[in-house]
């Protein structure tokens, strides 16, 4: 038995998104800034997103803090940065310095990046960074987050490796299937072609 | 026991009880956690790459449970002293069980596939009557999600 998990809440206004939008894939990743594989994963996804722009990335927070100290304070300061309209910056810095995510290189990171620093200390300490934060775990846990990182493609659970060209078949392949769902749905709509009985 | 069974012990059944080592000189039992629901969960094996992402993400998890009064219970083939180890290592907050001696016999009794001495991933919530109410195998190489039996406890339990 195959069991498929898929991802229970829609990608919406909230979401952090990188990419054309009217791409014919979407990854979320539900990942961990302060996690190996996620960050193994970011240097992959950059090259994918350079070389293959059919597809988008939602970034969801999925902080495991129970065994990284700082994945949590990393989150927080990447919605921060997210209220200064740098998330995506903020981002890719942080996966870029995995080693170094403590508090005072989070506040090093908003200055490199020219933010408001004090604001920036402000919102992440903010209720509304830690609901965000907290919101992404919940549907995470909702849509079978079973490691991080998790992806979803086109809503689907991808359980393959998240090495280059692994993911740069599965975009291809999750390409090709949204074509050929595409093009029935035309010709349902434009010449009443259709298997199905109403 | 004379007949293991070949698939997983399904909702409805009686829940085997067992009694395992979970510390160097404690043993745990299933009557030990009559008071709540119970979320049995087999693994493959301590510091097995897979495993490792499946049980922290649990461990994260592990409030999400608690909020619904269930306590969870890991259970692989792993001597106690790796279970030590792991459990320093990943800050795990949930018990470890020693399915070790006679290796895998309590899996078995659930009817949780063992190879090679270690078994598949699989998990069973188990109401305070002892009674199987929900399992669940997981395809082999993929990390159960705590997700799967959060959402089943949360509408068992509505």
């Amino acid at each position: 038995m195959k069991t498929v998990a898929r991802l229970v809440a829609p990608v919406d206004s909230r979401d952090h998104i990188r990419g054309p939008k009217d791409a014919p894939v979407t990854i979320v990743e539900y990942g961990d800034f302060e996690c190996a594989y996620s960050g193994q994963a970011h240097y992959a996804l950059q090259r994918l997103s350079t070389d293959m722009p059919m597809f988008r990335l939602v970034y969801r927070h999925f902080p495991l803090t129970q065994i990284r100290p700082n994945a949590l304070a990393a989150a927080l300061a990447a919605e921060a940065a997210a209220a200064q309209g740098a998330f995506w910056e903020m981002h890719d810095l942080l996966f870029e310095h995995q080693d170094s995510l403590e508090p005072e290189s989070l506040i090093a990171y908003a200055q490199v990046l020219g933010l408001d620093v004090e604001q920036f200390i402000v919102d992440l300490t903010s209720d509304a960074s830690a609901a965000n934060v907290r919101e992404d775990f919940v549907s995470g846990l909702r849509s079978g987050v079973n490691g991080t990182p998790t992806f979803y493609i086109n809503s689907e659970r991808y359980d393959g490796s998240d090495e280059y060209d692994a993911l740069k078949a599965a975009i291809e392949e999750a390409a090709k299937s949204r074509t050929r769902n595409v093009t029935k749905a035309k010709n349902i709509i434009t010449r009443g072609e259709s298997g199905a009985q109403f | 026991m004379s007949l293991k069974p070949r698939t997983l012990l399904p909702a409805g059944s009686q829940a085997p009880n067992f009694s395992l080592r979970d510390g160097p000189d404690s043993y745990a039992s299933l009557s030990d956690y009559a008071d709540s629901v119970v979320v049995l969960l087999f693994y493959t094996a301590d510091f097995h790459s897979v495993c490792i992402r499946q049980l922290v993400v649990f461990n994260e998890a592990l409030p999400e449970f608690h909020r619904l009064g269930a306590q969870v219970l890991g259970v692989s083939q792993d001597a106690i002293w790796s279970h030590i180890a792991f459990s320093n290592h990943f800050n795990m907050h949930f018990p470890l069980l020693s399915d070790y001696h006679p290796r895998g016999k309590v899996a078995s009794a659930y009817g949780v596939p063992v190879t090679d001495g270690e078994s598949a991933r699989a998990a069973f919530i188990i109401d305070t009557n002892q009674q199987i109410i929900w399992s669940h195998l997981s395809p082999p190489g993929i990390a159960l999600a705590p997700g799967l039996p959060l959402t089943a406890l949360e509408k068992l339990l509505r």
